[in-house]
């Protein structure tokens, strides 16, 4: 195995704070890889380095073996890499199929004038967009809401629905930033399913999530940060048993 | 069989042809035409200016600016040193678009406020240019600009025309003319955003993180569709100087790009109709207050407010939603 995301010595500082540092760590193909910690840990900050959103302090930062330090998310999207967001970010002017397409837009070829003129050419390549767009929310089981506006949507239904503009780009690895907070019981498990089937398809999964249950449930491995730095890593099994990681979850 | 009709994309165009076609019968003079004309021209600015506030959600408040340079330029290469207007209005819109690019690059990295002051400052420095370079501009006594001609034949208001065996005003011609505009700037605006480059506009507009994570060039789509209002501003502009036959820096100042944002935020922000029917009203309303002259901007004013409190979708959204709720059908698509 190949390591697909692999990042060291990160650093990120906010003014005087820390949110992140001395971080190292590398994310192989194919797993799901979750990373967990309490609140303020820097889960969310990790996330936005490693999707480009921030841009490091210090430290390295490889995507496929490529340095992907200070290139813009659109770039990082172009090399296969695609993320959801802890607060929903959901196109709310568009339908809910409008924002799946959306998540095609790389897969387009359509030029300038061949949208002036409406040419078939464009026209073939957005049919092919939106049926792929409606079986991607087949998929995570949004079916039934392709003509609705997303602003009409329930916050359980929109999360699928982020999951689904992501896919729509085709990544290589997938970005869920806390994709169970605020879910109950039935969608958490239907959730669990769901990153099940897209992990089978060969899509890398890397995770941030406070539902102890899911994480153990799903992860190959795991990564525990505390205040910025690493407590811990391994898998679950390895995970549960860390003294360190009890002690920083029950205040010991 | 119906419904399907008022749902297909084709529905508005054809609702506006229409009544292009039938207001002739309600105009009774020159002067009426005169308003309808302006409408048109104005209304097509406009179209273009709501793909960049409506759609992609950024605002200009310096739009007028561009409506001056093409105008501008039409007027003193054609007039000046005798060029060919249909040649100096395409040779114009490059240059505005080059203009935009270059402008817009820089300061669409602002949002919100800042990005309007910058676009003020825009539009401020190129009327204070049109207004003080007095030898090449006529500074603020205006300067007069010659009939279009369109393949050696002149367009003129005053004159009357055989063709096809009818005679036909000058002033009908331009009505026209400017219906046809206004019917193509509708055709493009409405392709555009019913297309990729139209979901990555509005995806802008909707959520900017979100369309970067899925690989749109945010800074990219919006210095386009900065670039593209430019010129559709500066090609009407462009026209309306040849149609008024003489301008002053007013079409390129602040009041201007004012009553060209009022236009879209009252009519509706993201509906191409719905700016028109915008256009419209705000074209009336100074003939029906003519007695308020000085109050005119203080109007405008009480308009954009008050439609940002009590319908900040804008008027046709607004009806369309009522007429909705009234016949209690299934919600269609805008237009």
């Amino acid at each position: 195995m190949s390591a697909l995301i692999e990042v060291t010595g990160l650093d990120k500082a906010f003014g005087g704070v820390n949110a992140v540092e001395g971080l190292s760590f590398s994310v192989n193909a194919g797993q799901v890889y979750s990373v967990i910690g309490p609140n303020g840990a820097g889960k969310t900050t990790l996330f936005n380095l490693i999707t480009g959103i921030y841009t490091p302090t210090k430290g390295e930062i490889k995507l496929r073996g490529e340095s992907v330090v200070g290139l813009e998310p659109n770039q990082l999207a172009e090399r296969g890499m695609c993320r959801t967001f802890q607060n929903l970010q959901i196109c709310m002017n568009m339908t809910a199929l409008e924002n799946v397409m959306l998540g095609r837009h790389l897969q387009l070829k359509s030029n300038f004038l061949s949208t002036l003129f409406r040419l078939p050419s464009m026209l073939r390549d957005e049919a092919a967009c939106r049926e792929r767009a409606i079986e991607l929310m087949e998929f995570v089981g949004c079916g039934q809401y392709v003509n609705t506006e997303a602003s009409a949507m329930s916050y359980g239904a929109l999360k699928r629905l982020e999951i689904a503009r992501a896919l729509a780009a085709d990544p290589k690895v997938i970005l869920l930033d806390e994709p169970a907070a605020g879910l109950n019981g039935t969608e958490t498990a239907a959730l669990e399913d769901l990153i099940r089937k897209v992990a089978q398809q060969g899509i890398t999964v890397v995770l941030v999530e406070h539902d102890m249950k899911l994480v153990m449930g799903i992860s190959d491995y795991l990564l525990v940060l505390n205040y910025g730095r690493k407590l811990a890593e391994g898998t679950p099994e390895q995970i549960r048993n860390n003294p360190d990681v009890i002690a920083a979850y029950l205040g010991g | 069989m119906l419904n399907s009709l008022f749902q297909s994309r084709q529905f508005g165009l054809l609702v506006l042809a229409l009544i292009i076609i039938v207001l002739p019968f309600g105009l009774q003079n020159d002067f009426h035409y005169d308003i309808a004309i302006q409408m048109g021209l104005i209304a097509a600015t406009v179209v273009g200016l709501n793909l960049l506030v409506g759609f992609a959600g950024q605002i200009s408040l310096g739009h007028a600016a561009f409506f001056g340079v093409g105008a501008y330029m039409s007027a003193i290469l054609t007039g000046t040193y005798g060029w060919s207007p249909i040649p100096v209005l395409l040779f114009a819109a490059v240059v505005v678009g080059i203009i935009a690019f270059v402008v817009g690059r820089p300061i669409l990295r602002l949002k919100g406020h800042y990005l309007s002051m910058a676009t003020l400052a825009v539009g401020f420095i190129i009327y204070i240019i049109i207004n003080n370079e007095r030898r090449i501009t006529g500074g603020p006594d205006g300067i007069s600009v010659p009939s279009l001609s369109i393949f050696g034949a002149e367009l003129n208001v005053f004159n009357d025309y055989q063709i096809l065996g009818m005679t036909l005003s000058g002033t009908f011609l331009w009505y026209v003319l400017a219906g046809v505009l206004l019917l193509l700037a509708v055709w493009i605006a409405q392709n555009i955003i019913d297309s990729p480059i139209g979901r990555a506009l509005r995806s802008v507009h909707g959520s900017e993180v979100a369309a970067r994570v899925v690989g749109v060039d945010t800074a990219r789509f919006k210095s386009l569709v900065f670039v593209i209002s430019a010129v559709y501003a500066s090609i009407m502009g462009s026209f309306y100087a040849h149609y008024t036959g003489f301008i002053t820096p007013q079409i390129a100042s602040f009041e201007h790009s004012i009553v060209l944002i009022t236009m879209v935020v009252l009519g509706g922000m993201a509906s191409t109709l719905g700016v028109i029917l915008g256009v419209v009203v705000l074209k009336l309303l100074p003939q029906v207050l003519a007695d308020f002259q000085e109050l005119e901007m203080m109007m405008f004013g009480l308009i954009l407010m008050l439609t940002m409190i009590f319908m900040p979708k804008g008027l046709l959204p607004t009806l369309q939603g009522l007429a909705r709720k009234y016949l209690r059908k299934k919600p269609e698509e805008g237009v």
